[in-house]
């Protein structure tokens, strides 16, 4: 049995160590190489901006990853995004906003849209078996053009101090929209390892096949996928409404890509079986360090682009690299 | 045989780690021959028709064709190019492009540098209607049958002006009218000149279409000669007699309750699963503490009941018992497996394993149900107990439940599959090809694993392709052949003999009857 073989004998797998933690230390590379460029990147200020730009995103990662386990993808969250936070400051308006709990309305209206939505896009995929690269498609422009046509184009803005609080306010300095995070990201983490429902995720995704013969729901597991990052996609449409004070049909324009890149950075295959939220949250603090400490040394945001596109296809490259290595 | 053969093959060796699939085969092959190529599964014939097509590379010896010898690193494009063509039972066919498209790939008639469709139009259906085939060579080849499909292999291969055409198990998925024209279309090449090698397990075809015979066992030349002398049932003798038995196991109590019964399983075919075989009325029993033998050749309707009893597929017509309880229809293997219902699949890597994932993973996921807190937070530490006492009492060798399966060995991947099984405590587990690519050593320990089991009280159907496993581990056998069962044996009564007969000779044939339960 190899298990016996002392771990001090064994040679160290320096590849194998950097495919692991290769993205975390580049992470550390960045924050101490932008500290280093210019002071201000690490003021409480500029760090608690970074935390709640990628919180936004970040949350809707988390529920990528489960989509994307499961061989899956979803295009349309981006537009998911400025349709759930839209739809919820309209009923919330058309309510009446002169009334307390108002951001509950919109808070709750906006997740339970997200969910909908999801939901309905994962059965598309499930019943008629479309492959959720194109059902998703069309959902990113479906909705976005649902959310022009909601308010005619408009923004809705004019919220009270009490919606305004779920993006700009904090608990003990942390910013809300992180504190979201932060818990989101523990629950994915949790329901991801320790649940049955996350082994059936992983059990999906490797093996379809398989998965069915064990007597698994494949399809039900699939739909709930969709349903989650839905639902996540409109929690955090409320919170950028929140953040921003307006609704805007613009909002998250390209988060979709952002959101994507986040889980593939940190380690999710797009095959299926292989990834995790820890990996995530790494890639999306990645995404986030870099834009900002781009902005921060007055790097054009044309160049931010260019430079974040590689590191999406070096990431994948050193980890495929890293993979074929193996005996 | 004064003529220099067309093909001359010469002392072919080749290793495998642990086993040596060829060891010194000859064969020869006249222009204008047929020549059957037979053996039991394993006996080396896959290997050689790879070594021959090119895909594979033989150790030692050479391929002579034509009196030139060839290039052992030949890929199977220059083999192709050579006149070698290879059919294999899954079709090498473009399914969404036409059947022109796929008689002239790579070989497209040109004009102006551009694909000439009208000329390649017009070639098709000549070369079709040379093989019997009346349609228009612009259909899509996925919406041909299966026997036409083949045609258009063979089309293909004459084609590419074919010297000698390979064709593996050929009439695995034909019906009786199909073979009768496939068989009158290889008539018509070979007076054109063109030789074949045929593969089969179907022995009566041998006698209907073949001019010579040669016999593989466990990689060696057993015998060769002209098919005009020699009967079916020494063809068998030839086939089974081997070297190493599995001892049968010490026969349990006498079974007990019936567990198992279906009644009247009927399938036909659809255009979903045109590779299946259509299911004519199959009833069988399995009692607790019994283990049933299916036997029958790949595609008789074995795997294809099992997986209806197991709920993977469908049928049309039939009813299912479990324990004097009716519950059919079985939507899906969920309902199967909540009914008492186990399965280890056929295809360990495709079907059976999450090959990236944990040996606890594989182990357990059908079992997480009852490991769960509040049904939703797997419980760990019941689940490394379940893990370390299946470990413990198949005897899994592995360095730690982390692990991903995929760096097992086969042996070891496939005990976890049964562990898995077992650890749903079923009444009723079926095994598909239980012992399939594993070592040796390991197949006797799987053997006395599935005799414990049915020592326990559990019904198991054990499905093999390999008749010494069948034999081994039955107390009854029940023989399939094209979609229907062909005989139910005791264990006692059966051998290799009787087995074969009933699963490689059709009724209609004129051959000697099996000998029936």
């Amino acid at each position: 049995m190899n298990a016996a073989e002392p771990a001090a004998l064994r040679r160290f797998d320096t590849i194998g160590w950097l495919r692991r933690y290769g993205t975390s230390l580049f992470l550390v590379l960045l924050i101490v190489f932008f500290a280093a460029e210019n002071s201000r990147f690490l003021s409480m200020r500029n760090i608690s901006n970074i935390l709640t730009e990628v919180s936004i995103y970040g949350i809707i990662a988390v529920g990528m990853t489960f989509v994307i386990l499961t061989a899956g993808v979803d295009l349309a969250v981006g537009s998911l995004l400025a349709f759930a936070g839209m739809a919820g400051a309209y009923v919330m308006k058309a309510i009446g906003a002169d009334y307390s709990l108002s951001w509950l309305v919109a808070l709750s209206t906006a997740t339970a849209v997200g969910a909908l939505v999801g939901y309905l896009q994962g059965k598309a995929v499930t019943v008629f078996s479309i492959p959720p690269f194109i059902v998703t498609l069309g959902g990113l422009t479906v909705w976005r053009g649902a959310t022009l046509i909601l308010n005619d184009g408009s923004p809705i803005a004019g919220f009270d101090a009490s919606y305004r609080w779920w993006g700009t306010g904090s608990i003990i300095g942390v910013p809300v929209p992180v504190v979201f995070f932060g818990v989101i990201a523990l629950v994915g983490y949790v329901a991801q390892r320790y649940t049955r429902y996350g082994r059936y995720v992983y059990a999906v995704g490797g093996n379809p096949e398989a998965a069915r013969l064990n007597g698994l729901d494949v399809a039900a597991i699939i739909t709930s996928v969709y349903l989650i990052v839905g639902a996540l996609a409109g929690l955090a449409g409320f919170l950028l409404s929140a953040r921003l004070g307006a609704a805007e049909a613009v909002g998250g324009v390209g988060y979709e890509l952002r959101v994507i890149a986040s889980v593939v950075i940190g380690g999710a295959s797009l095959a299926g079986g292989r990834g995790g939220i820890g990996g995530t949250v790494i890639g999306a603090l990645l995404i986030g360090v870099l834009t900002n400490g781009l902005v921060i040394m007055h790097v054009s945001s044309y160049w931010q682009q260019v430079v974040i596109g590689l590191i999406i296809v070096a990431a994948v490259a050193f980890d495929s690299y890293a993979k074929s290595r193996r005996p | 045989m004064s003529s220099a053969p067309l093909l001359d093959v010469r002392k072919i060796c080749k290793q495998f780690p642990g086993v040596r699939a060829l060891d010194g085969v000859d064969l020869q092959v006249q222009a204008g021959e047929v020549h059957a190529l037979l053996g039991e599964n394993g006996a080396g014939k896959s290997t050689l028709l790879k070594i021959l097509s090119g895909a594979l590379r033989a150790d030692q010896g050479e391929v002579v064709l034509q009196g030139a010898t060839l290039d052992a690193q030949d890929t199977p494009r220059e083999r192709q190019r050579l006149g070698l063509i290879t059919i294999y039972q899954e079709f090498n066919l473009l399914p969404f492009m036409s059947i022109s498209e796929n008689l002239f790939l790579g070989r497209e008639p040109r004009r102006y540098g551009l694909i000439d469709w009208k000329a390649m139009h017009e070639k098709s259906r000549t070369l079709l209607l040379s093989l019997g085939l009346n349609v228009d060579p612009r259909r899509e080849v996925r919406h041909l049958s299966v026997a036409h499909q083949q045609m258009v292999e063979i089309g293909r291969a004459v084609a590419q002006q074919a010297k000698l055409i390979i064709m593996d198990e050929p009439t695995a998925a034909l019906s009786g009218r199909e073979v009768e024209i496939l068989h009158s279309v290889i008539r018509d090449l070979k007076a054109r000149g063109v030789s074949f090698i045929y593969v089969t397990h179907r022995l009566d075809e041998v006698k209907q279409v073949c001019d010579s015979f040669r016999v593989l066992r466990d990689g060696r030349l057993v015998a060769s000669g002209e098919v005009s002398t020699v009967e079916i049932r020494d063809l068998i003798r030839l086939m089974v007699g081997r070297d190493v038995e599995f001892p049968r196991l010490a026969r349990r109590a006498p079974p007990g309750t019936p567990v198992l019964e279906v009644k009247g399983i009927s399938r036909s075919l659809d255009a979903a699963h045109r590779h299946a075989m259509a299911l004519e009325d199959l009833s069988i029993e399995v009692k607790a503490g019994e283990i049933v033998g299916f036997a029958g050749l790949v595609g008789a309707g074995r795997t294809e009941l099992a997986r209806i009893i197991f709920g993977a597929d469908h049928c049309d017509r039939g009813v299912i018992y479990l324990s004097g309880k009716n519950v059919s229809p079985l939507r899906s293997p969920r309902d199967a497996i909540r009914a008492g219902v186990a399965l280890v699949p056929e295809d360990r890597k495709q079907q059976g394993c999450f090959l990236e994932q944990s040996i606890s993973q594989n182990m357990t996921l059908p079992s997480l149900g009852r490991l769960a807190r509040w049904r939703i937070f797997v419980n760990e530490a019941e689940e490394r107990l379940l893990i370390h006492k299946y470990q413990t009492a198949l005897r899994i060798k592995m360095p730690n439940s982390t692990s991903a399966i995929g760096t097992l060995s086969g042996g070891n991947q496939q005990k976890v599959l049964l562990a898995r099984c077992m650890a749903l405590q079923p009444k009723l587990l079926i095994v598909d090809e239980p012992t399939r690519g594993i070592d040796i050593g390991a197949k006797a320990e799987v053997h006395q694993l599935l005799s414990d089991m049915a020592q326990s009280g559990i019904a198991l159907i054990v499905i093999s392709s390999e008749m010494p496993e069948v034999l081994a581990l039955s107390d009854r056998i029940v023989v399939f052949r094209e979609g229907r069962i062909s005989g139910t044996l005791e264990a006692a009564e059966a051998t290799e003999q009787t087995l074969m007969q009933l699963m490689a000779i059709s009724a209609a044939a004129d051959a000697p009857r099996a000998v029936t339960a």
